[in-house]
């Protein structure tokens, strides 16, 4: 495997991993950095330094007791619901995709697609704040209507690579899904 | 093409011997479901598979062979490879497994249309001749499940009723669910049983649990009959025409004890009903009114527990009154300052007189009317606390009556002052049409041009006059009135919301996806398992348990609010208007 460096759209360094396990089967796993020592200072800096603030006029200690438990509440709910450490997704030829993202916490969502469902994947633009990103993206079909798209599902939607990273998951499905 | 072979864990150590199991229609997939082990008597095997087919309802055959050599059993590799011309089949595999290796080799011996109608005929005679080994690239993916997890799980979205199969044909995972939910006879020969076959799969340790269950069930035969029987005589008697007259049918459908009766008993005769639950909703549906009705008793326990032990009654009833008393005294203070220079707006000061002694009579009436009733209000109480026996929800549904009973005089209020003010208001909109040269058709719901009289327009514009100068007082009246009423409301709006989470809360759903994650599935998820080369891919499936809020979405009982549920705007809206509203009208709860 080259030692390719790839960034995410912020330009921050992300790993992709390819693993191999058959000819039928591929998993791709893209890490995103860990939470770095220097936002979390900052973070708890502000609030505490706030929170002085606060109870320098008010001179209640209940400001203080609240801002260390908001603090401690609020990095414990960042690491379970929001900072996603990898997503990996994996491609089972003949029996399905199946994406998944696994928080700092160890909280793991994992969700399948069939491959009865899936028309193709593709890698799509879109609009995203003030810029034009690349994403890949799993486009499903209705089993009733199979030339019609039903629906899109996004992936890697918490690393968000860039392209290149892209183009090469990419060729790889397409291996595997073209392999009937 | 890529062959999937569905095999349960608990196979994976099986003795040599013949896989049972079906193949999925219109997929390249076999699922294995149990291993009979060597020796047989193919006969046997052939009748056992018909007999198992006969009381599963699906399709079950014999897909091959399985060998774990041990030490002693060589040369079984031929054998199990002539046992396909004893069980003929489209397809045959043959799964090895060494010892002391993780990974499975499979090969698949297949046949084509016209070998096998020679095979048929020339059973004995020819020995795999006209089988042809298929090409070395036929691919397997050996995917491991857990049985007893799959067996139990149900895949969700479910499906309502029958499904059309050639619209919809279910997905292969859906297939592969049901035919192991559905050869459940199957797993009843036991591993210790002394019969002429022996077989590996999933088999149930909880014998004597599931005797408790069965005595369980038949224990219950007789308490839904007396219970069925105890709500025919209540139907009976709420059926009788005393009730159905005017003013009590009309009170107790706005009395929340009487729609939390009337609800409980909608419970109760489902429960009740000798059918067995159809479907899976269903008896989920049944099981979280079971469990929810037992929560609301025991927490009711614990009220009464609470109510009767110190006498909290007594004190509750002693407090009672003088809080009415306060009550009624704030209300008589705030009176008299809306009649003076409320917040130093200068009123009508002959209309703020009237309205305001009217008022203070009706509170003198009040106060007069709680003192009378003050002797009395312990006894009430002490009979109303019982109530909680039939539930906390009971009690709760009481105390809101009773708030609205004892804050009748601020109802009063509130009605006399919106209506006063309605009056206004309609008034002035019908003047300024008046004003403006126009009029309201009530056939065709339109504002027309209209050419008054002199006098008309005369009378009118004094009249739109008077009632503008005379709406601030009775405006402020109004909305000191409403933001009373707008209080007892929230408060009993409050109240009716825990009311009907008691009562629609799937408790039992939660704790099946709590305890038993793999019950209600919302799909799959695989990992790969052994990575040895020269070995088939295998991946181990798992069960994805549902989100907790979609189990709650799903299986939460109906509530009985069927009002459609006012939005914030229409409720100012009408508060702007002067309509009366209502704690039941807009309860904020959804219907299913």
């Amino acid at each position: 495997m080259e030692d390719e460096t790839f960034t995410d759209i912020n330009g921050k360094a992300i790993s992709l991993d390819c693993q191999s396990h058959s000819s039928l089967c591929r998993e791709f796993t893209v890490s995103v950095p860990k939470v770095s020592i220097g936002k979390v200072l900052v973070f708890t800096c502000s609030v505490w330094l706030l929170a002085y603030a606060v109870f320098f006029f008010t001179e209640n200690t209940a400001v203080l007791s609240s801002a260390i438990f908001v603090t401690l509440v609020g990095m414990m709910l960042y690491i379970h619901f929001v900072k996603v450490d990898h997503e990996s997704l994996i491609v089972i030829h003949s029996l399905g995709i199946q994406l998944s993202s696994s928080f700092a916490s160890g909280r793991e969502t994992t969700s399948f697609i069939e491959m009865s469902k899936i028309k193709d994947i593709v890698i799509n633009e879109a609009i995203y704040m003030h810029q034009i990103i690349y994403y890949l993206c799993v486009l499903l079909k209705d089993p009733s209507e199979p030339d019609a798209v039903s629906s899109v599902v996004p992936l890697f939607q918490s690393s968000k690579p860039r392209l290149n990273c892209l183009v090469k998951v990419y060729k790889s499905c397409q291996e595997i899904l073209s392999k009937c | 093409m890529v062959l999937k072979v569905f095999f349960p864990q608990c196979c994976n150590r099986a003795d040599s011997g013949l896989l049972v199991g079906r193949w999925i229609s219109g997929h390249d997939s076999a699922v294995v479901l149990a291993v009979v082990h060597y020796p047989f008597i193919p006969g046997q095997v052939k009748q056992y598979v018909q007999q198992m087919k006969a009381q599963s309802g699906g399709e079950l055959s014999v897909l091959g062979s399985w060998s774990l050599p041990k030490d002693g059993q060589e040369g079984m590799e031929s054998f199990l490879r002539d046992l396909s011309t004893i069980f003929p089949q489209e397809r045959w595999l043959q799964i090895n497994r060494q010892l002391g290796k993780t990974g499975f080799t499979c090969q698949v011996l297949q046949r084509d249309q016209n070998g096998k109608v020679i095979q048929r005929e020339t059973k004995k005679k020819v020995e795999g001749g006209d089988e042809e080994e298929e090409e070395e690239e036929e691919k397997v993916i050996f995917v491991h499940y857990e049985q007893k997890k799959v067996m139990f799980s149900q895949l969700h979205p479910l499906e309502n009723g029958v499904p059309d199969p050639k619209t919809d044909p279910p997905s292969e995972l859906r297939q592969m669910f049901q035919s192991v939910a559905g050869s459940a006879p199957l797993f009843f020969l036991d591993r210790y049983d002394d019969g002429p076959l022996k077989s590996t799969h999933w088999q149930s340790d909880g014998r004597e649990a599931s005797i408790l269950v069965e005595l369980l069930k038949q224990a219950s035969v007789p308490l839904c009959m007396l219970l069925g029987w105890l709500l025919s005589i209540w139907t009976w008697i709420s059926n009788a025409r005393v009730f159905s007259l005017f003013p009590l049918r009309f009170l107790s459908s706005k009395l929340s004890t009487c729609v939390q009766l009337s609800h409980r008993t909608e419970h109760m005769r489902t429960l009740s009903s000798a059918k067995p639950a159809a479907g899976h909703t269903h008896f989920i549906r049944k099981a979280n009114m079971v469990v929810s009705f037992l929560v609301d008793v025991s927490l009711g326990m614990l009220l009464i527990w609470w109510l009767y032990r110190d006498d909290h009654i007594s004190m509750l009833a002693n407090t009672l009154v003088p809080a009415a008393d306060h009550v009624a005294k704030e209300l008589e203070e705030l009176l008299q300052w809306l009649m003076g220079a409320p917040a130093g707006l200068k009123m009508n000061r002959a209309l703020d007189q009237v309205l305001g002694r009217f008022f203070l009579y009706h509170i003198h009436l009040w106060i007069s009317y709680i003192h009378l009733m003050s002797p009395f209000i312990e006894g009430i109480l002490w009979y109303g606390g019982l109530s909680a026996c039939f539930g906390l929800t009971f009690a709760l549904s009481l105390l809101s009556d009773m708030v609205a009973l004892l804050t009748f005089h601020i109802y009063c209020f509130y009605v006399y002052g919106a209506r006063l003010y309605c009056l206004k208001i309609y008034g002035l909109s019908s003047l300024w049409r008046l004003f403006r040269g126009k009029k309201w058709n009530v056939l065709r719901q339109r504002v027309d041009s209209c050419s008054y009289d002199l006098d008309q327009l005369f009378i009118g514009t004094l009249l739109f006059t008077v009632l503008l100068f005379l709406l601030p007082t009775t405006a402020l009246y109004y909305l000191v009135f409403t933001l009373l009423r707008l209080v007892v409301v929230l408060f009993q709006g409050v109240i009716h919301l825990s009311v009907d989470f008691i009562n629609s809360f799937p408790l039992f759903a939660v704790g099946l996806r709590l305890t038993r994650s793999h019950r209600l599935a919302e799909g799959v998820k695989f990992r790969v398992l052994c990575e040895e080369p020269g070995t088939a891919l295998h991946l181990l499936m798992e069960i994805n348990p549902l989100k907790c809020s979609t189990v709650v979405q799903n299986y939460r009982t109906p509530t009985y609010s069927c009002y459609p549920k006012d939005s914030w705007a229409a409720l100012i809206k009408k508060l702007f208007v002067g309509e009366l509203i209502y704690p039941w009208r807009h309860k904020t709860t959804k219907t299913d």
